[in-house]
């Protein structure tokens, strides 16, 4: 049963990473635009290097 | 500049004084907003984001697809017209949002801070729940001990923070000495954890956190889905009025500048064009011009005003341009003057109780002396406090509102996204439940079962010749009935006649040479025909002495009006036209559409009293109206509906904005009331039953957290999915 000692810490970090990581979209506003963000995708036009700003 | 005006920081102190209760834009740097409502992919953006970009005065341009516009940090001094008009050179329609008027960033906060709980509680009730299951499957001793501590270090934290909403709102309940559904919610919370850490301290066999935090989670589902619900609507709303930038033309040195409605002063000198609505109350200088004034009154005809008349703010200038002096500006306007009606209308709708509340108060206090016999039965039976707690617990928890909690707001997310589908936005989380119960609809007429423009109705009559001379006479004039005569002529394919030096004279009529002779199109006083019509008409002179001729006009009914009026006879409701217009246009409509009865002439304050007269008499009315003058009948209504034409004041206080022409929607919007009003009732009653069968069981001391886990999330599912069945439905 010592394997606990792991098991639990790593399924709570692994648990509390995909909640950082939600609630670092939620606080980046990655949910303001679903339907656009889904489209932009498909452009080519930012496609050589991300856009500055 | 408006725009500007209204956000920029150095804009003078009487444009900030003014604005004081808006919020800030979404974005901090965004200072003007368009809305582009033909946008659909990724070529749209990234042309309207390029076009932008391009203009030199644009710092940076970011299009939102989902809500259909774009949000540009532009230098001081572009206004959102000419950026909208870049756009449209692009090759898209574009129209100016008054920024003030979206205040998204409130209702999308609220929204954000219940997903970051919900993720919160989610992340929590999954590792509690594996820890559980663990114990759930044979774990003893000291490794149930470890888990049960580990699951209690995860569960407080958690929950401090994510069921604050319920604390909060139990709180506030109780200290106004009222119970709602968030004190058992609380209690359960709160003594689940007790008693789970007290035994968790004893090494016990049983502890709950994994239910209180499934509790939570459920819980703070049901609040997202309504919040989701309410914003998706409530944003729609605030796109219509912000459609309506408040502008007005003020006279200053001689020369209109063109201002905010909000920087207007008493005494000031306005410009009011042709087409455009009267931004205050005042009195008119110069000029001389026919005024709409269906949106205070309810009348088609429109009334003749001249230097030294009064014009009151929401009239429509239709032909001449005039000049009016300010003699009330901004709250003191007889538009704003309505607002103190709906005041006084609202206070008697604040009453209704939802079937939620309804709910919570049969329930809160039953599960309450529940499990407080539970507790005193097992204390005296066994006298062991330990266990008799333990009991109490399982029996709140088993019986905790998870499902009740549930059971409304995914039926109303699930109806209120079918009705969006069908055009209408429901703003009022209740405005479902009330619709449900309506037993009578009351109509405005024009602007709501009529389209407020009018029709020739004896144009067959007219000869050739006649038609032609009319249809010369009325091409140059802007007046609605003019409009009427063009829009006939111009069906039939008719050849205007040819008439020189023709001249509008504003508030009479047109007037040209046809041949040498004066031929002449308007008021009828003003051409000299005797009129015994009752209703709208224009006198055509055809000059050469002859007797002039009478052209009749009747508002024509809205699309559907006929169909919705059938469709709700047919479910038993009683349908009455309600209007500020004559008594003989009133009648004619009701007739027309075969209403059960009507009544005329009435003012603002009369409807309000005939919507109470008719509540009094224990009627359910729905009230559907779009003018200023409905306002107070709107709100003093169980429950009311506006088309998205309606002036902001008669959408603000309605409970539905109703999008597009025609009228059929609201035939709908009943049925699917009374379907989610179904839907809720068997939610409860779902909810219920398990409680009955969960509940004994409880009292019985064999309810293990596994028991109560299960009963718990089977109870939410069905409840779910019941809800979610209105959505197929067609």
């Amino acid at each position: 049963m010592n394997v606990l000692t792991y098991l639990i810490p790593i399924s709570l970090i692994l648990g509390g990473l995909g909640l950082a990581g939600f609630i670092y979209t939620l606080r980046s506003r990655q949910y303001e635009d679903p339907d656009g963000d889904s489209r932009r995708i498909l452009s080519s036009e930012w496609d050589d290097k991300p856009r500055t700003d | 500049m408006t725009a500007l005006t209204t956000n920029g920081p150095a804009s003078c102190p009487g444009c900030l004084a003014a604005p004081a209760d808006r919020v800030d834009p979404v974005l901090p740097d965004a200072k003007l907003a368009l809305s582009l409502p033909t946008i659909h992919c990724q070529a749209c953006i990234a042309t309207v984001e390029k076009c932008l970009n391009a203009h030199e005065d644009v710092r940076a341009a970011r299009v939102n697809l989902t809500r259909k516009r774009v949000l540009v940090d532009a230098a001081p001094g572009v206004t959102a017209r000419d950026l909208a008009q870049v756009v449209m050179d692009a090759g898209f329609e574009a129209h100016e949002l008054d920024t003030a008027a979206l205040n998204q960033t409130q209702t999308d906060a609220a929204g954000r801070d219940i997903l970051m709980r919900l993720a919160v509680a989610g992340f929590a009730a999954m590792n509690v729940m594996l820890l559980s299951v663990a114990v759930w499957s044979g774990a003893t001793d000291a490794t149930r001990d470890m888990f049960h501590w580990i699951s209690a270090a995860i569960t407080l934290p958690a929950l401090a923070f994510s069921a604050q909403p319920f604390f909060r709102n139990a709180w506030a309940a109780l200290r106004a000495k009222r119970l709602n559904m968030d004190v058992p919610i609380t209690l359960a919370i709160v003594l689940a954890v007790v008693t789970s850490l007290w035994e968790t301290g004893l090494s016990g066999k049983h502890a709950y956190f994994d239910a209180a935090l499934a509790l939570t989670f459920f819980l703070l589902a049901g609040r997202w889905l309504d919040a989701r619900a309410r914003s998706a609507a409530r944003s729609a709303a605030e796109e219509l009025t912000a459609l309506e930038v408040p502008r007005a033309w003020r006279i200053e040195n001689g020369e209109p500048e063109e201002v905010n409605v909000s920087v207007l002063r008493l005494g000031d000198h306005i410009l009011v064009r042709p087409g455009a609505r009267a931004p205050v109350d005042g009195v008119i200088l110069q000029g001389a011009s026919e005024v709409d004034r269906s949106a205070l009154t309810g009348e088609t005809m429109p009334a003749l005003r001249q230097a030294g008349d009064a014009m009151s703010a929401g009239e429509v200038n239709l032909t001449g341009p005039l000049t009016i002096k300010a003699t009330a500006v901004g709250v003191d306007t007889s538009l704003h003057q309505l607002a103190a009606l709906v005041a006084v209308a609202e206070s008697g709708r604040s009453r209704y109780t939802s079937l939620a509340d309804r709910a919570a108060k049969l329930y809160a206090p039953g599960v309450h002396i529940l499990s407080a016999l539970a507790f005193l039965g097992w204390l005296l039976w066994s006298g062991d406090m330990r266990v008799s707690l333990n009991i109490a617990a399982a029996v709140l928890i088993i019986t905790c509102p998870c499902a009740l909690g549930l059971a409304v707001p995914a039926v109303t997310t699930a109806a209120s996204g079918r009705l969006f589908a069908k055009g209408l936005l429901v703003k009022n989380a209740t405005a479902l439940e009330r619709l449900a119960e309506v037993d009578t609809v009351v109509f405005d007429k024009t602007g709501t079962v009529t389209m407020g423009t009018p029709r020739v109705t004896n144009w067959d009559s007219l000869t050739p010749s006649q038609k032609a001379l009319a249809y010369a006479l009325a091409q140059s004039s802007s007046h609605p009935l003019s409009q009427a005569i063009v829009q006939a002529a111009a069906a039939e394919g008719i050849e205007p006649a040819h008439v020189s030096a023709q001249t509008e004279r504003p508030g009479y009529g047109t007037m040209a040479l046809s041949e040498g002779d004066e031929v002449r199109l308007g008021r009828p006083e003003w051409i000299g025909a005797e009129t015994d019509v009752q209703g709208l008409c224009a006198a055509l002179d055809q000059g050469r002495g002859g007797e002039p001729l009478l052209i009749t006009f009747e508002d024509s009914p809205r699309d559907g009006a006929q169909a919705l009026m059938q469709s709700l006879k047919g479910q038993g409701v009683e349908v009455i036209l309600l209007s500020g217009d004559r008594e003989a246009p009133v009648a004619s409509v009701a007739a027309q559409l075969g209403m059960d009865s009507h009544a005329a002439e009435k003012l603002p304050q009369e409807k309000v009293d005939f919507v109470q007269r008719l509540t009094d008499a224990g009627r359910h009315v729905l009230m559907v109206g779009d003018g200023l003058n409905d306002t107070g009948a709107l709100a003093a209504a169980h429950v009311s509906i506006s088309p998205a034409q309606a002036l902001d004041a008669a959408r603000a206080a309605s409970d539905i904005v109703l999008l597009g022409q025609d009228l059929g929607p609201v035939a709908d919007a009943l049925a699917t009331a009374r379907l989610a009003t179904k839907r809720i009732n068997e939610n409860f009653t779902i909810a219920t039953i398990y409680n009955v069968v969960a509940v004994p069981l409880a009292v019985a001391g064999l309810a293990t957290p596994l028991i109560a886990a299960l009963a718990m999330s089977t109870s939410s599912l069905t409840v779910s999915v019941n809800a979610l069945r209105i959505r197929g439905r067609t």
